[in-house]
């Protein structure tokens, strides 16, 4: 490993519904300091679920019953609930898949923008409405005031991406968890998107654990990768090492199913029976081992 | 945009409505002033005069008089008094219980959930109407009476929407930021959840005051309601159905103005509801 301090750390996490099926299967990976380390896999495959497993939003009735997830050198679960919040606060943010939801409808975008800095840092509301005018010109807004009185529906998808963007930059987190940011825009926004994104991590120096479907996006803008199946972590690999040379059958198969400009829509490979039968039985045997170890 | 604002405002019934609502509750302030006689003075002179327009009608007596010769305007003016308090009393009463126990449910949902909607589905089971009446025999008759069996009787209507509501707001992304920048639950529940439901509480809560004016008619037309000197448009109702052969005005002026008050208070909350959306505003 390098020798940059780690931003974050999991370690065999594993997660359950209540019926008791794995969600997560012991995931483990590292997150370096400004580094964007990218969650890819098919949908249901668990990669969202780390993120909320971090951030502390599991779903209902989904709970993180092993493993260790440690931001900048505290292990979360040794905090308490409180504290664990505060930290979380501070140190985090999300980037969320959907800006069409992610805005409260009923409050104007200013005081939005604002929470986490007046709730969690304490700041004062005008340093704090200063920041926000500050981040909204980094984000490319022309006008900041109008869109700091407006209400969620009156700006676009695209407009609204930005201020959330800009609101999970302002208070300068550690790292962000970015959750397929740009599946809910328009094909033509997804790109500005992403460019904005990427420039404000480099500029800001911020960690992002970045979790999408879409290896181009992968290919563009993270330094390292986790692949992921089923819960279970199949291969992980500093970013262009994946790409020169996939090890595993699954990655092999996944950038055969992706687009590219460069080859004929022909060209393109489903996910075949010989490489899910193969997960299965992975994913049979780590269960297996799991359930032994867990009676 | 503006088309959408034009079809979503239904500005006509909303004026109308509310210029109907704005009439009972100005009679209700200033009965005393407005109302041409005195609506307990009897005169057995002038028993059932038919309204102005007909034979044999008496100035002073626009409406006519009941089987007892009071005048029959004045007795609408002064039972809008008791049907004002009771709309605005119980219905805010029955919405306050109602939408409390509802973001309870829907937010908090596991137990609290389970509890809530067993009572939700318990209550609905009485009929209403039935169910008034037994609660205020068992209070005894009186206007306190009527505000508290409405109050208990309507909470349900509240909670089932609030709490369906609830949910829905919180399943958004924009909770799940909440949480992540530190909000308690409360604070959620009370800043975040609860703006957003109150487009639906507004409109249930008007429609409610309609419904609490009807249940205290009723209540009144089974002599249930307050003492039966005080002029109510149910007890004038009950009245009415007694001389409806010779005088058909006593039982048709308090129906109309009873349906009246009920559609506008249905239509003014069904107005208010899409101006208060922010979406829809």
């Amino acid at each position: 490993m390098t020798a940059q301090p780690l931003c974050l750390s999991i370690g065999a996490l594993s997660a359950t519904l209540p019926n008791g099926d794995r969600v997560l299967r012991s995931v483990s990976l590292d997150v370096a300091a400004g580094e964007v380390h990218a969650l890819v896999g098919e949908s249901g495959a668990g990669k969202s679920m780390i993120g909320k497993a971090l951030l502390g939003v599991l779903p209902p009735g989904v709970r993180q019953v092993e493993g260790s997830i440690t931001l900048e050198g505290t292990r979360l679960e040794t905090l308490a609930p409180a504290a664990r919040r505060r930290l979380i606060g501070a140190r985090t943010a999300l980037i969320p898949q959907d800006p069409l939801t992610a805005l409260n409808p009923s409050r104007r975008i200013g005081p939005q923008m604002t929470d986490r800095l007046t709730h969690i840092l304490g700041w004062p509301a005008a340093s704090a409405r200063a920041r926000i005018r500050e981040m909204l010109a980094e984000v490319h807004i022309r006008e900041p005031d109008r869109v700091i009185a407006a209400y969620p529906h009156e700006l676009s998808g695209g407009m609204r991406q930005r201020v959330l963007i800009a609101a999970a930059f302002a208070a300068e987190p550690r790292l962000i968890v970015a959750d397929e940011p740009t599946t809910a825009l328009d094909v033509t926004v997804q790109k500005q998107i992403l460019r904005l994104i990427a420039d404000l991590q480099r500029r800001h120096g911020t960690a992002i654990l970045f979790v999408t479907h879409d290896l181009g996006v992968v290919a563009k803008i993270s330094q390292s990768v986790s692949v992921l199946y089923a819960g279970m972590v199949v291969e992980r690999a500093p970013a262009p090492e994946l790409f020169a040379t996939p090890r595993h059958a699954y990655t092999k198969a996944l950038m055969a199913a992706t687009p590219r400009y460069t080859h004929p829509a022909s060209s393109l490979q489903p996910v075949n029976s010989a490489v899910l039968a193969e997960l299965a039985l992975e994913v049979r045997a780590a269960d297996t081992e799991w359930k032994r170890a867990h009676g | 945009m503006d088309s959408a604002r034009a079809t979503r405002r239904p500005s006509a019934r909303l004026w109308l409505a509310g210029l109907w609502l704005a009439l009972v509750f100005i009679a209700a302030i200033a009965a005393p002033l407005l109302a041409p006689q005195d609506p307990l003075a009897q005169d057995l002179l002038y028993e059932r005069l038919p309204p102005f327009w007909m034979a044999g009608s008496e100035s002073g007596y626009p409406l006519g008089t009941d089987s007892l010769g009071r005048d029959l305007l004045s007795r609408l003016i002064y039972g809008a008094r008791i049907a004002v308090i009771v709309a605005l009393v119980a219905a805010f009463a029955a919405c306050l219980l109602g939408s409390a126990l509802g973001l309870i449910a829907g937010y908090f949902g596991g137990w609290a959930d389970r509890i809530i909607s067993r009572l939700v589905d318990i209550w609905m089971a009485f009929p209403p109407v039935l169910f008034a009446i037994l609660l205020v025999a068992v209070l005894g008759t009186g206007l306190h009476s009527v505000i508290i069996a409405i109050a208990v009787i309507d909470w349900t209507r509240f909670c089932r929407v609030v709490r369906a509501e609830t949910m829905v707001q919180a399943r958004m992304d924009y909770i799940e930021n909440a949480r992540i920048v530190g909000f308690g639950r409360w604070r959620i529940m009370l800043s975040e959840v609860l703006p957003n439901v109150l487009p639906p509480i507004i409109a249930l809560l008007s429609l409610e005051m309609g419904i609490a004016v009807i249940v205290e008619a009723i209540l009144s037309f089974v002599n249930l309601s307050i003492s039966t000197d005080d002029p109510t448009w149910g007890g004038i109702i009950a009245e009415g159905r007694l001389s409806i052969h010779q005088a058909w005005w006593i039982l048709v002026f308090p129906l109309i103005t009873l349906f009246l008050t009920v559609l506008s208070f249905s239509q003014f909350g069904e107005g208010l509801k899409s101006r208060f959306d922010p979406v829809l505003r």
